[in-house]
């Protein structure tokens, strides 16, 4: 297993990863304790007190409704890191699927799965996102969903890669020459020594899935109100930007600093593991 | 040679592969062209729908109309939209193409000519102040999101300094200009487009270059080379950089998707009339056609670019025969 | 930009894409009497005489699809159009039909025959002469199934059409039908160029060519549309020489241009008409304009699902919603709350039916009277132990629908019953879900015609799965009235049958009327000769004109 003592050790010594990890911490906080943290329900609206600048009573200021925007900001942790959750939780385990089997097995199966990897790799992902996004409706389910099935083939190229190595060495060929089932040497033998450049790509996958799901929402169709998301905040705070800078630049934070934590974090742990996967 | 026809051969499948898939996803889709023709419209009669959609022949069963499809596309017939303006979609695409690929090659150029050497200094002098620095930078570039960036630039480089227009590609008097004054006008328009399309992607090409370069720097020939006792320059220059350069020429040809999509969201922001707004519309409207049409002129677009990287690599360091 | 009689032009802008938001169409409303309605800016006197030239810069965010008035049904080819195709009739600034290319026409005693006859000095912009020839053509068009066109309900009610000589026609209807002269304002097209030719194929679909004040120049899609004056247009030479059309399809980046002076005109929403253009720049540069908009919003119920069958529950949840809290919330005061499906500043509206003020103590109590009460004490109604629980639905991209289904998801809320909301993508939203009346309730807008007739709104029989009586609603009476108003010529005979018809949807409450938004249009101060009207200011766009001394682009030819 890769959470050895050299690689905490490492990863101590890596501020940039640090910073990362305490990004990540500090938001998954957040979005625990979201009912507790937000001074108002993330709905409440107040039409009389709408675009309100920053002030004691309404410490990020108001939105268009007149909704408290750091309450909407809270509980849109919860919202846009489910997102990066869920999506790359699916993209990891089709690409981990599709990698091992092809991997694992070689030949006829290996070329057809590559060749439907290359054939997902032709599409500009974001056009096929949003073709599929339209066309089956913008619940958070779906954006989660579809950005999942598109963006698993890094995770099964590198898991293919990481299998065609592994199978070779010779606590694999001496479970094999024992006559192990194949589920069982996949899993117990070969997986756990592949996971470490898939938590890498997840971590980074997670930034990517918060930034495409802001994109969507820029066009309208990414989580829809009344839930919260940081992506489509920032969205209605864009054509306030000039009268209601805190509409924008607060959401706009977050996300920044959410995929900054996920990209350090990641890199963090590249670097950390071994010195060979510096790449 | 026997090579390049193995390649082009093995493109086939891919290609089919590619039109399999899009069509599937279009068929997904609840509606179709015709419903905002005929939806709420009281003129529409079920005699008049059931015309209509017999007209665009929609129908057959599916795979009957994909068949069809493929036998058009392969007399490269990419048939006519189906929006209102019922045009060839070879034409939409052909007059929003030049100004896609425009800013997207200038944009490229900006990512190589930036990220090298950051990459390069980065890796040369990994955990300087430089490194941490434009890490930093980098980092904040990939975390952006576009749309917000460009607002921001729009409204400081467009309305409060006033240096730069804050939308279009060219002004309204740009055909009086002189054919110097028209380059200088369009230039002064795509500085901003450019500038935001290029700032995301140089997170990822500087610290891919970096990550390639760490490497190279700890290869055994370039210690070698060390102990010859070249100077460090040519040490990095001569040695170093040319094989960490190398794995570029990949991206390169990865990059050729991104070259003919276009970005709908900055194209929106900047009302710059390219792909990405014509493919949007196109999905919004269910406009198969032209939807089709840009999905696979731009994956055949991207195959080629994959051809031409694997020859390009394989004839830059002859060592490496890319097999599949 | 004239106000184009067919309901279903206004249905499709109003329920369109941008719906609501911002085109320009908005042009062709109504001022509301009393109000505010410009702010000029002094000029000199002996400066501001009228003068040809200069240029108009109008922002629209989305492209023109085809500039063919048979083939096009959104807004921004609709606004070109205008400009460059002349009806026979079109609508004056106080809503009256008057001649456009027609001199003048008789209608018979028995109301079934109307006669035109046509101006004599009208030329196409190729300078061939307009006459009755390019009439019949158009009619033929427009009746032809083979079209592709959203327009021909008027037209097919024609039995028979003669040519009586070059400048006089006849069309004979069936029954007398009260809207049939409106209808006439259709676009009229020039047979020269296009009999014989598919009409879906004809290159005048981008390279188009009428009679109207202005010529089509040039068009690069999905960036401009110019059009330049008509120097023959029977009218008189129109003073702007060049309209230009920018495509700018994000909102916040087109009012940046107009704040840097590279647009002329546009609608503002709401917010920048309150908060961003309240400055002494902004006045001094621009004037802004304010109607109500020839369309209201609502919310529907679907009169099939067993929670809505009961109007005691409908006439509650009108009840229940404080729509004077959305006008003020969501429109800035920018809009009215309206209780009839007509204009509230219009002549057919009708002020003397059942209102259900804002009372949430008294909705409570009405849904009692229903039935619905909370018995189990989770603070939301039930009834045979279902709760009250439903989903209203609206079309993706109108921020103004969805911001004012929030607030009544907070109203409804407070009174017990809890709704969700779905915001669906336009084409998915009509077929999946009003089509195939799968929904519970909708929030959309309907255009509301200048013509009083809404015969396919609620009409029993137009419920079939295309059609827009998608709420059900089913009253013999109304059937009745809609019916006689419809072949009724004399205005007051025909407004007691529109005022009686009002009475009972207000009764009935099919759907909760919201409000009528005011249309927001701003012009470069420049500009003179904009006379707000009750039918809007487009209306006399040919007299606008740019003082010598304040003109700002050369034309070059």
């Amino acid at each position: 297993m890769f959470l050895n003592d050299d690689f905490v050790r490492r990863m101590r010594r890596n501020g940039m990863a640090m910073a990362g990890l305490g990004i990540v911490v500090v938001l998954f906080c957040v979005a625990i304790f979201a009912n507790q943290l937000s001074p108002y329900p993330p709905s409440h609206i107040d039409t009389t007190n709408i675009l309100a600048p920053p002030t004691w009573s309404h410490p990020l200021g108001t939105d268009v409704l007149g909704r408290d925007v750091l309450s909407r900001m809270i509980h849109g942790a919860g919202v846009s890191l489910s997102v990066g959750f869920v999506a790359v939780g699916i993209s990891t385990l089709i690409g981990m699927i599709l990698g091992a089997v092809s991997g694992y097995y070689g030949g006829l199966m290996d070329r057809i799965v590559m060749r439907f990897v290359d054939v997902m790799l032709c599409f500009p992902s974001f056009f096929l996102i949003l073709a599929v996004i339209a066309f089956v409706g913008p619940s958070i389910w779906n954006i989660m969903i579809v950005i999942g099935v598109t963006s698993w083939m890094g995770v099964a190229r590198l898991v293919r890669a990481e299998f065609l190595s592994i199978r070779e060495r010779d606590f694999v060929q001496a479970a094999i020459s024992q006559g192990a089932r194949d589920g069982r040497i996949i899993f117990l033998h070969i997986l756990p020594n592949a996971l470490a450049p898939v938590l890498v790509a997840a971590t980074l996958g997670i930034a990517s899935a918060v930034l495409i799901e802001s994109g969507l929402s820029f066009l309208g169709i990414g989580v829809q109100p009344p839930d919260p998301s940081w992506g489509n905040m920032l969205t209605e705070g864009k054509d306030n930007i000039e009268i209601a800078w805190w509409l924008s630049v607060y959401p706009g934070m977050a996300i920044l600093t959410t995929v900054m934590g996920y990209n350090m974090l990641g890199e963090g742990i590249r670097d950390s593991l071994d010195p060979r996967l510096r790449r | 040679m026997r090579f390049l026809i193995k390649r082009i051969a093995l493109m086939i499948p891919t290609l089919i592969g590619i039109t399999i898939i899009s069509f599937a996803v279009m068929k997904m889709a609840p509606g179709d062209p015709t419903s905002l023709m005929t939806d709420l419209n009281p003129n529409m009669n079920e005699e008049a729908v059931k015309r209509i959609r017999a007209h665009y022949g929609l129908d057959q069963p599916w795979h009957v109309q994909y068949i069809k499809w493929l036998g058009n596309m392969v007399a490269l017939d990419f048939g006519k939209s189906f929006a209102a303006d019922n045009r060839p979609v070879l034409d939409k695409i052909s007059e929003r193409i030049p100004i896609t690929i425009l800013i997207n090659i200038l944009s490229l150029i900006l990512i190589f000519s930036v990220s090298i050497p950051i990459g390069v200094f980065s890796a040369v002098k990994q955990d300087s102040l430089f490194d941490r620095v434009s890490s930093l930078i980098v980092f904040i570039g990939f975390a952006v999101p576009t749309f917000w960036l460009a607002l921001l630039l729009m409204i400081l480089f467009g309305v409060k300094l006033d240096w730069l227009p804050i939308s279009g590609f060219r002004s309204l008097n740009y055909s009086y200009l002189t054919p110097l004054g028209q380059i200088l006008d369009i230039s002064k328009h795509l500085v901003l487009p450019i500038f935001v399309s290029a700032f995301g992607g140089l997170a990822g090409m500087s610290r891919y270059m970096r990550s390639n370069m760490l490497e190279v720097i700890r290869q055994d020939y370039i210690t070698t080379a060390r102990a010859k006792g070249l100077d460090e320059r040519t040490v990095i220059f001569k040695h170093a950089l040319r094989n960490a350069l190398l794995p570029l020429i990949t991206i390169l040809g990865l990059s050729v998707p991104g070259l003919i999509g276009g970005s709908v969201i900055f194209e929106t922001i900047f009302a710059i009339p390219g792909m990405g707004q014509l493919f949007y519309q196109s999905v919004m409207m269910r406009d198969y056609p032209t939807i089709m049409g840009i999905l696979v002129i731009g994956a055949a677009l991207t195959l080629f670019g994959n051809l031409l990287a694997d020859l390009l690599y394989s004839w830059a360091d002859p060592r490496i025969r890319v097999s599949d | 930009m004239r106000i184009n009689k067919n309901l279903f032009v206004i249905i499709m802008i109003i329920l369109g894409f941008l719906a609501g938001c911002n085109d320009k169409s908005a042009q062709t409303e109504n001022p509301v009497k009393g109000h505010e309605t410009k702010e000029p800016t002094p000029v000199p006197a002996a400066e501001s005489k009228p003068a040809y030239g200069d240029m108009i810069i109008i922002g629209s965010i989305g492209d023109a699809s085809v500039l063919l008035p048979v083939l096009a049904s959104d807004s921004a080819s609709g606004d070109i159009n205008g400009l460059i195709y002349n009806g026979l009739v079109r609508y004056d600034r106080d809503i009256n039909l008057i001649g456009e290319l027609a001199e003048k026409w008789e209608i018979s005693e028995d109301k079934l025959t109307i006669r035109f006859f046509l101006k004599k000095d009208v030329k196409w912009h190729d300078g061939k002469p307009f006459t009755s020839k390019d009439v019949e053509y158009t009619y033929k068009v427009y009746v032809d199934p083979k079209t592709p066109t959203a327009y021909s309900t008027d037209f097919l009610r024609v039995k028979e059409f003669r040519v009586l000589d070059d400048y006089t026609l006849e069309v004979v209807y069936e029954k007398p039908y009260a809207p049939a002269l409106g209808s006439w304002g259709q676009g009229m097209l020039p047979r020269h160029l296009l009999e014989g030719v598919d009409i879906t194929e004809s290159p005048l679909k981008r390279n188009p060519v009428g009679t109207g004040p202005y010529r089509f120049k040039d068009w690069t899609t999905g960036e401009k549309i110019i059009l330049d004056s008509f120097h023959d247009y029977f009218d008189g030479r129109p003073y702007i020489d060049r309209v230009m059309t920018r495509i700018i399809p994000d909102l916040a980046t087109m009012f940046l241009e107009l704040k840097a002076l590279s647009l002329d005109q546009m609608g503002l929403t709401p917010l920048q008409y309150v908060r961003q253009t309240d400055t002494k720049w902004f006045k001094d540069n621009f004037n802004k304009y304010k109607y109500l908009g020839f369309g209201y919003s609502y919310l529907g119920y679907n009169l099939q699902d067993w929670k809505f069958r009961d109007q005691r529950v409908r006439q509650a949840l009108t009840t229940a919603i404080n729509r004077e809290s959305i006008v003020q919330g969501v429109l800035l005061g920018l809009g009215t709350v309206t209780d009839t499906p007509y204009k509230p500043d219009s002549f057919w509206y009708n002020q003397n039916v059942t209102k259900f003020p804002y009372d949430p103590e008294k909705a409570k109590e009405m849904l009692a009277e229903a039935g619905w009460k909370d018995t189990d004490g989770d603070g939301i109604l039930d009834k045979d132990g279902k709760p009250f629980e439903f989903t209203i639905i609206t079309n993706h991209g109108n921020d103004i629908r969805k911001n004012a289904a929030t607030i009544i998801q907070r109203d409804l809320k407070k009174v017990g019953v809890e709704v969700k909301i779905r915001v669906i993508e336009w084409a998915a939203f009509l077929k999946n879900f009003i089509n195939k009346r799968n929904f519970e309730a909708c929030l959309l807008g309907w255009g509301i015609g200048v013509d009083p007739n809404q015969i396919d709104i609620w009409n029993s029989k137009k419920t079939g799965e295309n059609e827009l009586n998608f709420v059900n609603f089913q009253n013999p009476e109304v059937d009745r009235l809609l019916d006689l108003g419809a072949s009724t010529y004399d205005k007051e005979e025909r407004k007691k049958y529109y005022d009686r018809f009002q009475e009972i949807i207000a009764e009935e409450q099919p759907y909760t009327f919201l409000f009528v938004q005011y249309s927001l249009p701003t012009i470069n101060s420049r500009f003179h000769g904009i006379e707000p009207a009750p039918i809007g200011i487009g209306y006399n766009f040919v007299k606008w004109y740019v003082p010598k001394a304040l003109q700002k682009y050369t034309i070059q030819p």
